[in-house]
């Protein structure tokens, strides 16, 4: 779908996402000439890829079988976990944290099972405490990534291997091989990028400071040894990982190439036997993974929940309407820029898409700060700030969401709407917007919740009252307020998640068959 | 009159030539080996491909720089016709307007194009619940909206039985003959270029040839098409 | 809602209509502090009413995330700032803020304090006080280790803070340092396998340990003051170490380019007054700089008083900081 217009948006949008990332480097004071990272950065650089590298993989791969055997099984309530799956990615991090502690930690639920049974809790922390937070977090990502990888591909295809008696080993070569060739490098690609710039979860899971991540050095930079340029420094860095993993990601991605259907949707074929055993064990197994610190969350914040003071629920409105107005600029940058990366062989979109999720918040913060201080007061602009990161954090996961429907459209529907000669606005309202409905609820869902959650870049600029429901939640647990700041918590969650499930559930209504 | 003035294609290594005249009104059938270019040829024609060199004028003017949808022509597709989200009447209504604001009128005529396809009562169907031979007929009642002096089909209709295939041609024949349309046809069926078609290109060793009787083209082939058709 | 995106339209034009209250006609003092300051369940809330009681003014506390971050944020600033006053800068600090050049002395000689040390500095003046400590759950740990040898010689779990992100890691850093001096990298070899993990800030810590993941948690010898009453809780309770706990003295200064600084000294001086004193204890949790006449709130005499009070002078504290980190990183990355 990408004319002229559609590129030039496109190219516009690109060109502005990539200001808006460099200038704060620049206002750092960033200078290339004289570029030395000492050893420790070195080794933070070091961690850092290894514990995002370790986390997209393990993501990726177990969500390979969870994502088939949901694709492929129906079951009662199947809509519904689909959808509870979503939630860990929307959980703030220190909440899922604690949710995951409550589980897996040293006085876990696990822990105690294993205790019954004469043996030592899991050793949480470290490198795999690391890799295990971030597989949380992010294999409901991967798994509705691959989910809807399956659900692309035409149902005339697994017919056609039904009737040439393929095999599950034929079935996985021919179909689902070039599926997740397809879908899996870009899924891995966002989570590796997401897990880039983790901070607090990397060091609280990692134990110790070896568990040093390049944006820790960062904080470091910025706000013990106040070396702006130091910072900016160790910003690009984060930029170039995420670049270099961009190309990597392009390099071992195959466009699937499945051609058109006839917009039938099937499931795959379901064999019985022990298959459909394992389909049900892996379900369940990933189900009480994600679920169960959810519902130590759920159950910590429950009591106080209807006690909550009314700053909080205060608070909480703001929350929303941040988190739309970020998901309505997420969405307006996001789909001129999928239509645009349709294109085959054009690349460029892709990275101007995935570069925000790389940069760090706080140099972002800081440097947008620095811009903004001699024309306005901080405090002002604390909110309109709050949602424009929060858009640019959230424009990865819509653009990756909606890229493989858009392609899917191009490829089977721009010469039939470029013969008819159907005029941009029309191609938006009767192609695009019915064809990508579903995409668009799912990526609009995400980047909503995750405005919900996320505590960006508000601190620097916080005014006197004007606190958005994350801040909140850490004053609380700043202020000894356990018991409230769980049950803020637990609100911060039903919202960003019934956000999240408005927008789904909307695109799922709307998804031309 | 479609005249194809030095026109040179190319897609990748594979290349094509053509430079002839075609009267309007005429119905010329396409036809030669797989992979010779009878589908590069339609796609220049429909302007979804670049010519390297050379022009196509229609009644005169030059065409070639013209976008697909400017251009005095509608094409069919071997498939993806129709967009499977919309109804059929809504398929068929862009042939009205490709922004599909459609008048009551619009609205009556789209009727009119569906119940002379055969179509009746069915515009509220998805594609999907169509037969494939319904979804041709769809196509054509779209082609007929369009109204488009120029209509080049690419074996639309090659999925489709003997039978049905025959019904096609003879609605096909029906709609084009009333409103003079210049028809292209690629085929692979020599009986549909007899049937069909008065005139014949063969398309074969990077040339589309020059028009020429389908009578006598096929009784008397050249080795090329004596190849194509079998007939050593 | 049948179109969630006709919603956000709606939302994006209400959000865009931002409130703004102003005080007609009064001087705005702006101040900033650390969030927990500024919280509505922090001390800014009453203290805004007590001093606007008495200045004929507007006072606004901002919070600007932690006590690094505060600092940071006046850097940041620099004499563009709209705060007169910056709230919550503690003695390891202190050395890098003086040497920014952004402040300017208090100039008061009148008021002196009850801090458990000799404190003078001519920039900043000190407005509440705590010494750092392990603080454990006497039903799951009725016996807790009474130094830092002795934790390192049990298999207790603690969880502490980063230095390199948050103040009480900080002050570990230099309590340690402090306590032990050369022999600090020692001590920390000796602690590693009973350090369970390290969180950026405070509330990640002390939330992980009331979750009863780690046996101590590095907070405040008065944290139990809070359990005990906020929430009847007599459970918690802070250990003390034979070596001496490390103060931590929580400093106001006066910026030089204050739009407001007479509002700017007045606010110094009404530090040290009851009405703001008075407030601290079971707001901020720490002790008050300037004692109120009434004393100290029911259930702060249950906290332990350290024999020992140990302090590095500012410019002492800011010379080890860069080897202290670095021998602290060492000794826990193996």
């Amino acid at each position: 779908m990408a004319g002229r217009a559609v590129t030039l948006i496109a190219a516009a949008l690109a060109a502005a996402i990539l200001l808006l990332l460099a200038a704060p480097l620049l206002a750092l004071g960033l200078r290339l000439g004289a570029f030395s990272l000492g050893p420790a950065d070195l080794a933070a650089i070091r961690f850092t890829v290894t514990q995002a590298a370790l986390s997209a993989l393990v993501s990726v791969l177990l969500a390979v079988p969870v994502a088939r055997a949901l694709a492929r099984r129906r079951f009662r309530g199947r809509e519904t976990l689909v959808t509870l799956l979503g939630a860990p990615f929307l959980l703030p991090t220190i909440v899922a944290v604690l949710g995951l502690i409550a589980v897996f930690g040293r006085a876990g639920w696990f822990s105690q099972i294993l205790a019954l049974a004469g043996l030592p809790p899991v050793p949480l922390y470290g490198l795999q405490g690391v890799v295990l937070a971030h597989v949380f977090f992010n294999l409901p990502l991967a798994v509705r990534l691959l989910l809807q990888g399956w659900q692309a591909i035409p149902a005339e295809r697994f017919r056609l291997a039904a009737s040439l008696g393929f095999g599950a080993r034929d079935l996985f070569r021919h179909i689902e091989w070039p599926m997740l060739r397809a879908v899996l490098p870009g899924a891995a690609l966002v989570i590796f990028t997401i897990c880039l710039s983790s901070f607090a979860v990397a060091l609280t899971m990692g134990g110790g400071p070896s568990a040093t991540t390049v944006e820790l050095a960062i904080y470091q930079a910025l706000r013990f040894e106040f070396d702006l340029p130091a910072a900016a420094r160790l910003a690009l860095v984060q930029f170039l990982l995420c670049a270099a993993a961009f190309a990597l990601a392009g390099r071992i991605a195959r466009p699937e190439g499945f051609g058109a259907g006839l917009g039938r949707t099937g499931a795959p074929p379901a064999p019985g036997g022990i298959v459909r055993v394992l389909d049900a064990v892996v379900i369940l197994l990933a189900a009480g993974f994600l679920l169960l610190p959810l519902a130590a969350v759920l159950l910590r914040g429950l009591p106080g929940l209807a006690s909550l003071p009314p700053q909080v629920w205060q608070a909480a409105l703001r929350s929303i309407v941040v988190a739309l107005c970020s998901t309505a600029l997420t969405m307006a940058v996001a789909l001129p820029l999928a239509l645009a990366a349709a294109r085959p062989g054009r690349v460029w979109p892709g990275l101007a898409a995935t570069l925000p999720l790389a940069s760090s918040s706080l140099v972002l913060g800081t440097g947008l700060f620095l811009i903004a201080l001699p024309l306005v007061r901080p405090a002002d602009l604390a909110l309109p700030v709050t949602m424009l990161v929060n858009a640019l954090l959230a424009l990865p996961f819509a653009f990756r969401i909606l890229a493989a429907d858009a392609r899917r459209l191009d490829e089977d529907h721009a010469r039939l709407a470029r013969s008819l000669d159907m005029p941009g606005l029309a191609r938006l309202r009767y192609l695009i917007l019915p064809r990508l409905a579903r995409p668009a609820g799912f990526a609009a869902g995400i980047a909503a919740a995750f405005s919900m959650g996320d505590l960006g870049v508000i601190a620097l600029f916080a005014t006197e009252r004007e606190l958005t429901l994350p801040l909140m939640v850490q004053q609380l647990m700043g202020s000894f307020r356990t018991q409230t700041a769980a049950s803020a918590a637990l609100l911060l969650v039903v919202l960003s998640f019934g956000l999240f499930w408005i927008f789904d559930r909307w695109g799922r209504h709307h998804a031309a068959a | 009159m479609l005249r194809l003035e030095g026109l040179d294609l190319r897609q990748g290594t594979f290349g094509l030539r053509a430079e002839w005249d075609l009267q309007a009104g005429a119905r010329l059938a396409v036809i030669g080996p797989s992979g010779g270019g009878k589908s590069t040829l339609l796609s220049a024609l429909a302007g979804f491909l670049a010519p390297e060199a050379g022009r196509i004028l229609w009644h005169g003017q030059d065409i070639t720089a013209l976008a697909p949808g400017k251009r005095p022509v509608t094409m069919l597709f071997q498939d993806q016709n129709l967009f499977p989200h919309l109804t059929i009447a809504q398929n068929v209504g862009l042939g009205l307007n490709p922004s599909l604001r459609l008048t009551a009128a619009d609205h009556a005529r789209t009727e009119g194009a569906l119940e002379r396809t055969g179509l009746a009562g069915l515009g509220g169907r998805r594609p999907a619940q169509l037969s494939g031979g319904q979804q041709g007929r769809a196509a054509l009642a779209r082609a007929i909206l369009r109204d488009r002096p120029l209509l080049l089909l690419d074996e639309p209709f090659a999925a489709l039985g003997p039978a049905l295939k025959s019904e096609m041609l003879t609605l096909l024949e029906e709609i084009t003959v009333r409103a003079g349309t210049t028809v292209l046809m690629v085929t692979h069926d020599p009986r549909d270029a007899r049937r069909f078609a008065p005139l014949t290109s063969l398309v074969a060793d990077g040339l589309a040839h020059p028009p020429q009787p389908t009578a006598t083209l096929l009784d008397d082939p050249r080795p090329a098409l004596a190849a194509y058709l079998g007939k050593g | 809602m049948k179109h969630p995106f006709l919603a956000l339209g709606l939302a994006a034009a209400t959000a865009m209509v931002a409130p703004e209250t102003r005080a007609d006609d009064k001087p705005v003092l702006t101040v900033l502090a650390y969030d927990s300051f500024t919280s509505e369940w922090g001390p800014g809330p009453a203290i805004e009413t007590a001093f606007e009681a008495v200045c004929g003014c507007d006072l606004r506390i901002i919070g600007a995330g932690d006590g690094a971050a505060l600092l940071a944020r006046v850097q940041l600033e620099g004499p563009r700032s709209e705060a007169s006053v910056v709230l919550g800068l503690d003695t390891n600090l202190t050395a890098a803020a003086a040497q920014s050049g952004l402040f300017a002395p208090h100039g008061i000689t009148d008021l002196p304090h009850d801090l458990p040390v000799e404190f003078d500095d001519p920039l900043f003046r000190p407005f509440d006080w705590g010494w750092f400590a392990f603080v454990h759950d006497r039903n799951r740990l009725p016996e807790a280790p009474g130094s830092f040898e002795e934790l390192a010689a049990s298999d207790l779990k603690v969880v502490i803070q980063d230095p390199r992100s948050s103040t009480p890691g900080l002050g570990l850093l230099m309590w340690v340092k402090a306590a032990y001096g050369d022999r600090a990298p020692e001590i920390w070899q000796a602690l590693a396998d009973n350090i369970l993990s390290v969180t950026p800030g405070w509330s990640e810590s002390y939330a992980m340990f009331l979750e009863g993941e780690a046996d101590m948690v590095l907070s405040y010898t008065t944290s139990p003051a809070y359990h005990l009453i906020a929430e009847g809780d007599d459970s918690k309770s802070a250990a003390a170490f034979a070596e001496g706990h490390y103060l931590q003295i929580e400093l106001a200064g006066k910026l030089a380019a204050a739009p407001e600084p007479e509002l700017a000294d007045r606010f110094l001086r009404f530090m040290a007054s009851d009405e703001f004193q008075k407030i601290l204890p079971t707001t901020n949790w720490m002790y008050p700089a300037h004692m109120p006449d009434e004393g100290l709130p029911d259930g702060f005499d249950w906290m332990i008083r350290p024999e020992t009070s140990l302090l590095l002078p500012a410019d002492d504290a800011a010379a080890l900081r860069a080897d202290a980190l670095a021998e602290w990183q060492a000794a826990l990355s193996r």
